[in-house]
């Protein structure tokens, strides 16, 4: 009992003797201004002396914001969490910001912390932005310091957005190939483009529906002209079309999207006159079905286990149905082709037909078929860039392996550091 | 003029859109050209409801084969169509309880939600549930072991599968840790995270640079089958 009494006493005592929780000191002259580099009014930079204890008690720093003013009109301030940052970091950059906000949005939002009609009474549709931020030491205990606090600001946008320099550069040096190359193919210079199996194969394909007499399906994907595969689709459309046109073949065009039929017509109209049989036309086998995805392929299935086309074309954007269809016509025996750049579906259509564009190749469709000098010369260009990302990869992979070995040899070599910060830079900032 | 003025259009609609990319004050018109295209596939709607109508009324009209499902669409067609822009059985909205259409057209209970959630639902899910059974019907014909690629292709998708399943994991169970790395589902993961995670990569890459030419090519105006022109036409 008496060991008991003791063995209480000592846990009291002890806990008596805990020292209270260290509050540690606040970070001091908190600095918010607009980003430094070039943005698109969407980033601040935030910068401050670390606390007195930064060495000894601080465990982070925590960063909130705030939005202190619409305009002229002043809000509530409530802060929520950005971002919480390692002891000894001094700068941090809050990102994702707005400039200026809409009278719509301020109502849908904001609507309990702001006087709407005083909003409403300037006439104004948008209003400027401000927010304060803030930031806490927090100690490895868990205590909080005092919060330092920065004058409300609003970001400034710049008239170049700075992040995508690096993005600029490649595009500008991709596209300055492709031009480049379209000029010399018109000067007359001779291009060499491997042979495409799935390509060589269209005029078989409609060659044998016009022996067998049935027709030819086309179908180009489920999205709508805004999307480059519909429009590479619609491009492969007029050659097929043409080849219909020459063999006198039935050509069937369902579509998902009433734009895309309303161009699809356009093209194989133009496609029949350019084979010289512009009364074979018929544009009521060109329609529309239906926006829904699986409503589209139930009429689809449908048609093909009725009609049983000799030759099916998938070339555009597709999704799940992608296998429905594909394997619906390997059952009825068509010659199929199909060309996607979703690299999900590509092993359906791998699987379930004869020949399958992948990727670039349906987009090089276009160029291939044409045999236009002009379009094969922007195949080239393509090449500059399959270079570019082939140097990019062996440049990334030599300075990584570089470094590692560096730094595994003798760990906080300078020349090592170079390399990772190199690598980094290469991911981070040249490909982001 | 009929094939100029949509080149025109095409390429400043391309070149705003890449600007609006790079230089912030252009945000705006590259969001205008993207509402444009809302509103001009808006309308598209419109054609593509007429076109549905003229199709399947000349289908049934002709007793075509088949006429008895365009008798079916149109019907479906039509009593959506009513319902929904009726607005039919939606009680009024609270902020506007004296106008009677104020409510909203899929107010849960309603006609056409009832519609949507009892006979387009079914059908939707009925239509991709068949997907299972394509899925298992290519997969018997791809993993035909004909050749050496079949055969490859069959081991690595065997060991994929298996490795996805506590039997695979079970199988492998008795290596010791120093050969964890042949554990089926240490395996799978691999075989996902490198080969597959390669060529998937480089898949994506050409894809990229397929998209960007073929964007430049149609921007300038060097690729314009699209518009039915016999120019890149052989």
């Amino acid at each position: 009992m008496k060991l008991h009494l003791f063995a209480l006493s000592v846990v009291f005592t002890s806990l008596g003797d805990a020292p209270a929780t260290a509050t540690p000191a606040p970070a001091s002259n908190l600095i918010a201004q607009d980003h430094r580099k070039w943005d698109d009014g969407t980033r601040i930079d935030l910068a401050w002396d670390l606390s007195a204890d930064d060495e000894t008690l601080v465990a982070a720093y925590r960063i909130s914001k705030a939005l202190a003013r619409f305009g002229d009109f002043q809000v509530p301030l409530k802060f929520e969490l950005v971002e919480i940052v390692k002891a000894g970091t001094g700068e941090y950059t809050v990102a994702d910001l707005a400039r200026k906000i809409r009278l719509e949005n301020i109502k849908t939002k904001y609507a309990d912390i702001v006087d709407i009609e005083s909003l409403e009474a300037t006439n104004q549709k948008t209003f400027p932005v401000a927010y304060v931020f803030q930031i806490v030491a927090v100690g490895r205990d868990g205590a909080t310091s005092a919060a330092a606090t920065t004058p409300p600001i609003t970001p400034t946008m710049e008239w170049f957005d700075g992040g995508r320099f690096w993005f600029l550069i490649i595009v500008v040096i991709f596209c300055g190939a492709v031009i480049f190359f379209i000029q010399l193919a018109r000067g007359g210079r001779p291009l060499k483009v491997r042979k495409i199996a799935g390509l060589e194969a269209i005029d078989e394909a409609v060659g044998r529906a016009t022996e067998m007499g049935r027709s030819c399906l086309y179908i180009p994907g489920i999205l709508d002209m805004n999307d480059i595969q519909t429009i590479a689709g619609i491009n492969i459309l007029a050659r097929v079309a043409k080849t219909a046109a020459s063999y006198d073949a039935k050509l069937e065009v369902p579509t998902s999207r009433s734009l895309v039929m309303a161009t699809a017509r356009e093209t194989v109209q133009g496609a029949f006159l350019a084979a010289g049989h512009p009364d074979a036309y018929r544009k009521d086998l060109i329609y529309y079905v239906t926006d829904e995805q699986f409503g589209y392929v139930a009429y689809v299935q449908g048609m093909m286990v009725r009609e049983k086309p000799a030759a099916c074309f998938y070339m555009g954007a597709f999704f799940a149905e992608s296998l429905i269809l594909a394997e619906t016509g390997n059952s009825i025996g068509a010659i199929q082709v199909a060309g996607t750049a979703m690299p999900a579906q590509l092993p359906f259509f791998v699987a379930a037909c004869d020949y399958t564009l992948i990727g670039e190749e349906f987009f090089a469709a276009s160029a291939y078929l044409s045999g236009s000098a002009e379009e094969l010369g922007s195949l080239k260009g393509q090449d500059v860039g399959k270079i570019i990302v082939g140097l990019g990869i062996i440049i990334g992979v030599i300075m990584l392996s570089a470094a590692s070995v560096i730094l595994d040899g003798s760990p906080g070599s300078p020349f090592g550091t170079a390399l990772l910060n190199a690598v980094e830079y290469l991911k981070q900032v040249i490909l982001t | 003029m009929k094939r100029l003025i949509p080149l025109w259009i095409t390429a400043i609609a391309g070149i705003v859109l890449i600007a609006s990319y790079f230089v912030p004050y252009a945000q705006g018109l590259g969001e205008l050209t993207s509402i444009w295209f809302d509103i001009l596939a808006g309308f598209a709607f419109i054609l593509g409801g007429g076109n549905l109508l003229k199709v399947h009324l000349k289908k049934v009209s002709d007793k075509a084969a088949g006429w008895g499902y365009s008798v079916i669409l149109l019907a479906s067609f039509l009593i959506t169509l009513f319902v929904g822009l009726g607005k039919i059985g939606v009680h009024p909205s609270p902020d506007y309880p004296d106008n009677s259409w104020s409510g909203v057209y899929n107010e849960v209970g309603s006609p056409f939600w009832w519609l949507y959630e009892y006979a387009f639902k079914p059908l939707t899910a009925t239509m991709f549930a068949m997907l299972a059974f394509y899925i298992a019907s290519a997969s018997f014909r791809a993993f035909r072991a004909k050749n050496v690629e079949a055969v490859l292709l069959l081991g690595t998708a065997f060991i994929i599968l298996l490795g996805r399943t506590f039997a695979g994991v079970w199988l492998t169970s008795w290596l010791p840790e120093s050969l964890s790395g042949l554990k089926i589902e240490n395996l799978s993961v691999y075989i996902m995270q490198v080969f597959n995670t390669a060529g998937s990569r480089a898949i994506i890459i050409g894809i990229a640079l397929g998209i960007a030419s073929t964007s430049l090519k149609v921007i300038l105006g060097v690729d314009r089958s699209y518009l039915g022109s016999a120019r890149s036409e052989p």
